[in-house]
């Protein structure tokens, strides 16, 4: 998919790719060769490629500059402030607090594991050989560790949720999000394919009302509506509205893809189903849902990464993730104005992960493929 | 998904089952199986809902709050950073919700037309055949898609105010300043001349759009064609119908643009920003904040438009090329005739909803301070205590324009389903 256009002979107008039985070496010369008719081949090649590198040749070396070799990488301020580059030493002394928050300074052990924890279930369900029912109770005991951990509990006194900061945040917000959005997501996706009238128009009406809102709306509803709404004397914690509000937004859209992974059905399972006498509970269960589910995996995983993208949005309602402590350690008076370090930062790392992820979906979507036929 | 011609053994897909007549008939057979069950689900939902209603109104009694909209007349007292209409603080909080509203149209708007500009070329560009262009822009794409929108925002609002003061204001193009005060443009000098341009430029538009919609009706297009087309296309001195109404109709539309500027008696000389003192004089000024959301979104929307773009035109057989080549055609006549046709039914729905998350992320303006629909919700919901008011009106601001689009998309995938069926 992405190599289409990079390799000048796959180029539909491009003359016939190169034998199959060519000599290695002669192959790699006419590798060079296309490389080099496709950058200089015609006037306007060439001058698309000279305009490329002259570009390149104002940006880049600015750029290494300020980031490399004119970087400060340890020291104080002071430091900083005389040299020319950027100021790495600013993320060495704030690494601890981009990534985990104002969390008690000596208990900074607990969200540190949940966040490996998170991240450790993240990576084993990438892995195939895991799509099983058993993983689902990992999951769930392993989300139960993490929620213990950062709470303070059982061992020592609680940690209230307005401490819980950085990066686990982030990551509690999108997995807690997919895994209580998706069994919501599927009776949605059920109902709106349903031939009951009254429940198809309430899953249509919810998944479409969600979908036109943005998040930032949804998140001040959960923030300045729910309290009250609620009866007075009660009050739900503003992390666990937050992330409630987030799981009713991402089950609409996760409602929508499992729905696109229904219709790809053939009607011949529904009726094989059918005259094997299955009801449409154990239809779905064992027939249909195992096969949509299956299909749509890299829609899904392109959700996730979004979602994880969209977390940051929580800084609107004053909670901290990791892009808010990140900014928030840019204000601190020792180290003022190293906005662009911290955002450079926070940027590698959504960098790391999404490319990593978005990478696994294209591979996963190629298996996928390979698997069907 | 419904009026499918599958037999009734379907379990999943509603069908019309033969007889029941009337209108009680066609409502039983809407509402279907199992009408008790479903009638308690919805009737639990309900009741959750008058739970919350209950609630609200006492809790809103509790802090003396009279709901209800009266609170839009009272006046809203506080400063709003830019408006495209007048407003002062002691205006109404209906006027301010509509500056918000209207700050969210502009942005969506202008952030619309350039981002579709840029992802278009970026996409073509993504897809040329020279290595290293297609390879820079396939990194703009990756590295803008693998970060979150708001750390983009974050980094261009702070990039902005980071720039130098007025007197040391970089100049990049003649009549262009960029400084912490902004972006300095050259601008019409009377006040209000952009706004008669604009409507000047929306009259030509739905001048000629009418046209052309005539045009395709079959009688009108008779009428235009033959006798005003005749007169017309002897002096423009084209020939052939279409071309007759083609001149015709950008003749009345250009005209009828011209006419809402003379008629309006607005002058359109242009003034251009100076340096005069600590700051500048003349021309117009675009606020850091408006320009760090426009850089933000436009540089974000370009890179999923270039990726659906590229995706349109890559999802279009490579047959398809050979066979038109086969057949003789040159290379750009290819592209128009057989590969864009196809392309668009890919491109086209995907580029909707590319434009829905515009207008949804223009929401985040909120983070950075530009007074967006969002922003003045907040600010009036948190001055008044009218949560469920403002976020009524929130929320029906931003459902009335996505779900008519949504509705549309609906329509047209319900269509796309419905012929490609197996």
């Amino acid at each position: 998919m992405t190599d289409h256009a990079l390799t000048p002979t796959s180029h539909p107008l491009a003359p016939f790719p190169p034998p199959q039985q060519v000599p290695r070496q002669r192959l790699a010369l006419s590798h060079a060769r296309a490389l080099w008719g496709a950058l200089f081949g015609t006037p306007v090649n060439t001058a698309i490629t000279l305009a490329c590198v002259a570009a390149l040749a104002v940006s880049l070396p600015p750029l290494v500059r300020w980031a490399i070799l004119d970087a400060v990488w340890s020291g104080p301020a002071e430091r900083c402030a005389a040299g020319e580059g950027a100021c790495w030493a600013f993320i060495g002394e704030k690494l601890r607090y981009i990534l985990l928050g104002f969390y008690d300074q000596d208990r900074q052990w607990r969200p540190l594991a949940a966040t490996l924890i998170l991240l450790g279930l993240a990576g084993m369900s990438a892995a195939p050989l895991f799509w099983r029912r058993a993983t689902l109770g990992v999951w769930l005991a392993g989300l139960t560790v993490a929620l213990l951990l950062l709470s303070g509990l059982p061992d020592g006194p609680p940690v209230p949720t307005e401490r819980w900061s950085g990066l686990p945040v982030n990551l509690l917000l999108t997995t807690i999000g997919m895994i209580g959005a998706f069994p919501l997501a599927v009776l949605l996706a059920l109902a709106r394919r349903s031939r009951m009238g009254g429940i198809r128009s309430l899953a249509v009406l919810f998944i479409e009302v969600t979908r036109g809102v943005p998040l930032i709306a949804v998140l001040y509803v959960a923030t300045l509506l729910v309290p009250l709404m609620l009866p007075s004397g009660l009050a739900i914690d503003k992390l666990l509205r937050a992330q409630i509000a987030i799981i009713l937004f991402v089950s609409a859209y996760l409602a929508e893809i499992i729905r696109a992974g229904l219709q790809a059905i053939p009607d011949g399972q529904y009726e094989a189903a059918r005259a094997l006498g299955l009801t449409y509970w154990g239809t779905m269960r064992l027939v249909i849902l195992p096969q949509a589910l299956r299909t749509v995996i890299p829609s899904i995983v392109n959700l996730a990464i979004g979602l994880f993208q969209d977390t940051t949005l929580i800084v609107v309602i004053g909670l901290f993730d990791v892009l808010n402590t990140a900014r928030n350690a840019a204000k601190d008076p020792a180290w003022l104005g190293f906005y662009t370090e911290a955002f450079g930062f926070a940027a590698l790392i959504y960098l790391t992960v999404c490319v990593l992820a978005s990478r696994y979906s294209l591979w996963l979507e190629a298996r996928l493929r390979r698997v069907e036929r | 998904m419904r009026n499918q011609p599958t037999p009734a053994l379907d379990p999943l897909r509603w069908t019309p089952p033969p007889g029941r007549p009337g209108l009680t008939g066609r409502v039983a057979t809407w509402w279907g199986e199992r009408p008790v069950t479903q009638a308690v689900l919805l009737a639990g939902v309900a009741l959750i809902l008058v739970f919350f209603a209950v609630n609200t109104a006492a809790n809103m009694e509790r802090f003396g709050i009279t709901p209800g909209f009266g609170f839009l007349l009272r006046p809203a007292n506080f400063e709003i950073g830019e408006s495209l209409i007048g407003y002062q603080p002691q205006d109404s909080y209906a006027r301010a919700l509509l500056v918000g509203l209207l700050n969210t149209v502009k942005i969506a708007l202008v952030g619309g037309v350039l981002a579709t500009v840029i992802g278009v070329a970026l996409g073509v560009a993504r897809l040329s055949g020279n290595p290293l262009l297609s390879a820079l822009v396939q990194g703009y794409v990756e590295v803008i898609r693998s970060t979150p929108l708001l750390l983009q925002l974050f980094f261009w609002s702070a990039t902005l105010q980071a720039l130098p003061g007025p007197r040391q204001a970089f100049n990049p193009i003649p009549g262009v300043f960029l400084c912490n005060r902004g972006i300095l443009l050259p601008a019409f000098a009377e006040d209000g001349a952009g706004g008669w341009v604009l409507l000047a430029l929306l009259a030509a538009l739905a001048v000629g759009g009418i046209g052309v919609w005539l045009r395709s009706s079959r009688i009108m297009g008779q009428i235009l064609g033959r006798t005003v087309g005749r007169t017309v296309g002897r002096t423009v001195g084209s020939t052939g119908n279409g071309r007759r109404s083609d001149a015709l109709i950008l003749l009345i539309a250009v005209g009828s643009g011209a006419g809402v500027i003379v008629g309006s008696g607005v002058s359109l000389t242009v003034g251009f920003p100076e340096l005069t003192g600590f700051n500048f004089v003349g021309g117009g000024v675009v606020s850091p904040e408006f320009s760090a959301l426009l850089i933000g979104l436009v540089v974000n929307a370009a890179a999923m438009i270039a990726e659906i773009v590229r995706s349109g035109i890559q999802s279009v057989p490579k047959g398809q090329w050979e066979a038109a080549r086969a057949l003789g055609l040159p290379r750009g006549r290819i592209m128009r005739l057989v590969v864009l046709p196809q392309a668009l039914r890919v491109i086209v729905p995907l580029m909707t909803s590319s434009y829905l998350n515009l207008i949804k992320n223009s929401s985040l303006a909120v983070a950075i301070g530009f007074p967006d629909l969002v922003s003045v919700v907040n600010t009036s919901a948190n001055q008044t205590g009218q949560v469920l008011e403002s976020m009524a009106i929130m929320m029906g601001a931003y459902l009335t324009v996505n779900l008519t689009v949504s509705a549309l998309m609906n329509a047209h995938n319900r269509h796309l389903t419905e012929r490609g069926r197996r």
